[in-house]
């Protein structure tokens, strides 16, 4: 920001190393590199990249969904493959673009920000990468085999998922790959956030962003082997003559629910918590104020995590559950309201008489905030039962979830990478090109997802490819949205690429207000290794 | 990174490993567990709802039917286990009737159904009865009947007690 905050700074930077001969040595060229590459800084990279092309590949299939609900009647596919089209949209946002994303994030920032010169496990986090692209590429080759892709939701449910074909094995070993995956990466996190940290960083003076991914990544060690469990029960169930949730053999269907959902809402979290730790890096940096309420956010962090062990029921209020554990899932789940509340409230306070700025990265952790709160409260009304009971797979929890994971989870990865460009590439991005991505996402966004709330609570079902005369308007207004803020990722798209190529040279502490190690410590553009010798932190 | 630290870094690993194989069996522990809690606090409650009403059970009324039995030139033992049933129409209701064979010889004999009020007996379907048939009782044998049957639910809304009769004759042996 300033060439004042450089000279201010620049004192503390880390000479550790400096004199030592491999601190100059640079990684090996062609594509050996990013083969065996054990640098955290390469394997950040390369998680981030896989996590935008798989957005642009799902956001792809998001806007054919779009095409075909543009208006009504079949227009462009027939309705099994619109099916496909919603559940691996589903599938590769989730597990290929979310999740990677903040596992990049965590690899580029984790060893950063405790001063540690990388992962716990250098090679296994090699691995964890490379495991995402046979997943990847079974998920997009199901398409291709007979019968289609998986066409059941994301969610898997069976009987429809025991009666499909060959890609729904495709998609189960997808699962346990990316799964398996995960928990790599997961136990690299959790033992370099514990054992790693340079001398003097106590647990309570991390970064928030650390704290998240710490909790996150102990939901993701809970809960991915039970997703793994669960899938390889419907995989038995298909093919070795077990009867878990085929009620012909005795089974029960709604326990696959029960079983999905004990994973799928600490699921929900784990794609919310590193976006929470990334808002409450970026908002001090632009207030020029440290963070309202430390303490507090790491607590409401992990009172968040604990809680979403037990709200797994309000997913499934309509399968019969009898009225006291329908009550139970709903004051839980209400319940959960108060941590998240708490930490609206601190973002809040964290601004209030700050001196702002409205930097891309703030305007996107500023969208963050307005549009997550919405989905929250959409979340709350969904939460009360008899509500519930009638909004139930309509597009009113369409628009919810889509308020909590896109103008939530992916504009804090937004927000993040415009925040962190600078340090990682060592140049600066397009400030012009970053705001226009903003406000075209910013207004795309709205378009397509405000007026999905109309349409659920007039009863339009998810999951369909046509539907009645009377939700023809907003479908349309839907349609125009998501066109707008599907393009307008490629803006994004473009600046990054241009910013590497050809940016102009940004600052050490390009942000005036950032005070984590990445920039307080470390020169711009960062060496290859960094604290090879940790830092001693006051 | 030092000797110390790696050590330290792989015991972790191990005890994360362990949380996360454990979770594992867990997500297959849960079919049971799901199960063995429903039953155990009665929360599978939907199922029972499922199984137990019948619709086409009048249970505005109870109709008393008193069980009658007796032998026309059969000095033997027959009775009904049950004096009298209180039932509603539509329900399906099991009696049973015994025989005692005291004649010392084998005896084939039939049993005729009446009712009073005589006009009752349109209103009775049986499911199942001994009357269906000629009987063969071995010499000295005991046997228990069943009759099941049900009255039906356009029977008169006066007519609250049955009598149900049932008389045995013997067959003679070489009638066919």
């Amino acid at each position: 920001m300033s060439t004042a905050s450089h000279t201010h700074v620049s004192g503390a930077l880390d000479d550790h190393g400096h004199a030592e001969a491999h601190d100059h040595h640079g990684p090996p060229a062609g594509f050996t590199r990013w083969m065996y590459t054990t640098n955290h800084k390469d394997i950040g990279t390369m998680y981030l990249w896989f996590a935008f092309f798989m957005f642009l590949l799902g956001g792809t299939m998001a806007l054919g969904i779009r095409a075909e609900l543009f208006k009504p009647g079949l227009q462009f596919f027939d309705p099994e493959f619109f099916n496909s089209l919603t559940t691996v949209h589903g599938l590769v946002m989730v597990f290929g673009a979310i999740m990677p994303a903040f596992v990049g994030f965590a690899n580029w920032l984790v060893p950063l920000q405790i001063g540690s010169a990388d992962m716990a496990f250098p090679r296994m986090n090699n691995w964890s990468f490379w495991l995402l692209i046979p997943a990847a590429l079974l998920l997009i080759g199901s398409f291709f085999v007979p019968g289609g892709a998986a066409a059941s939701g994301w969610t898997l449910y069976p009987p429809l998922v025991i009666q499909q074909g060959i890609s729904v094995d495709m998609t189960i070993l997808a699962v346990h790959i990316l799964g398996a995956s995960s928990i790599m990466g997961s136990i690299n996190i959790i033992t370099t956030i514990l054992n790693m940290r340079a001398p003097g960083m106590t647990l309570m003076k991390m970064p928030l962003f650390v704290w998240t991914w710490l909790i996150t990544a102990y939901l993701l060690i809970a809960v991915m082997p039970v997703l793994a469990g669960a899938v390889t029960m419907l995989l038995t169930d298909r093919h070795f003559g077990t009867s878990f949730f085929n009620a012909a053999g005795g089974g029960d269907p709604t326990m696959f629910l029960h079983i999905f959902w004990f994973f799928g809402h600490p699921e929900v979290y784990i794609m919310i918590l590193p976006a929470f730790g990334i808002i409450s890096q970026i908002l001090p940096a632009f207030a020029r104020k440290p963070l309202f309420g430390y303490a507090s956010m790491v607590y409401a962090t992990a009172s968040i995590a604990i809680l979403s062990f037990i709200v797994w029921g309000h997913h499934m209020f309509t399968v019969g559950m009898p009225a006291a554990g329908n009550l139970f899932f709903m004051y839980a789940t209400m319940l959960i309201a108060v941590p998240t509340g708490v930490k609206v409230f601190n973002w809040i306070a964290t601004m209030w008489k700050g001196e702002m700025t409205f930097e891309t990265p703030m305007l996107f952790a500023i969208g963050f905030l307005c549009l997550f709160t919405i989905g929250g409260f959409s979340g709350l009304v969904l939460a009360i039962v008899p509500v519930d009971i009638t909004l139930h797979n309509t597009y009113y929890v369409v628009a919810h979830f889509h308020y909590v994971l896109v103008s939530g989870a992916l504009f804090a990865i937004i927000a993040g990478i415009y925040f962190w460009l600078p340090k990682w590439s060592g140049k600066m991005y397009n400030e012009g090109l970053g705001k226009l991505h903003f406000w075209l996402s910013m207004i795309g966004f709205n378009l397509a997802f405000f007026p999905q709330h109309f349409l659920g609570l007039a009863g339009m079902p998810r999951r369909i490819p046509d539907y009645a005369l009377q939700f023809a308007e907003w479908n349309m207004w839907s349609s125009i949205g998501a066109f707008i803020f599907g393009f307008s990722q490629l803006i994004f798209l473009y600046n990054v690429i241009a910013t590497i190529r050809s940016g102009k040279p940004a600052e050490q502490k390009q942000w005036e207000g950032a005070d984590s190690l990445e920039w307080t410590h470390l020169p711009t553009p960062m060496p290859y290794h960094t604290f090879v010798t940790p830092p001693i932190v006051r | 990174m030092n000797a110390a630290v790696q050590l330290e870094n792989r015991r972790l690993m191990g005890k994360l490993l362990v949380i996360a194989v454990g979770m594992l069996g867990f997500g297959f522990a849960m079919v049971p567990m799901y199960r063995q809690i429903c039953q155990a606090i009665g929360l599978d409650s939907t199922r029972v709802v499922a199984a137990s009403t019948n619709t086409q059970v009048d249970a505005s009324r109870e109709v008393t039917v008193e069980l009658l039995a007796s032998s026309a030139g059969l000095p033997w033992r027959f009775e009904a286990l049950d004096r009298a049933v209180k039932l509603h129409p539509g329900e399906l209701v099991s009696v049973r009737y015994r025989v005692v064979n005291t004649l010392g010889r084998e005896v084939t004999a039939r049993a005729r159904m009446n009712t009073a009020p005589e006009a009752a007996e349109r209103y009775i379907a049986k499911q199942e009865c001994f009357c269906f048939s000629n009987q063969t009782f071995a010499a000295g044998e005991t046997r228990e009947m069943p009759v099941v049957f049900r009255v039906l639910t356009d029977a008169p809304r006066d007519l609250s007690t049955i009598s149900l009769s049932y008389t045995f004759f013997e067959v003679p042996a070489k009638s066919g």
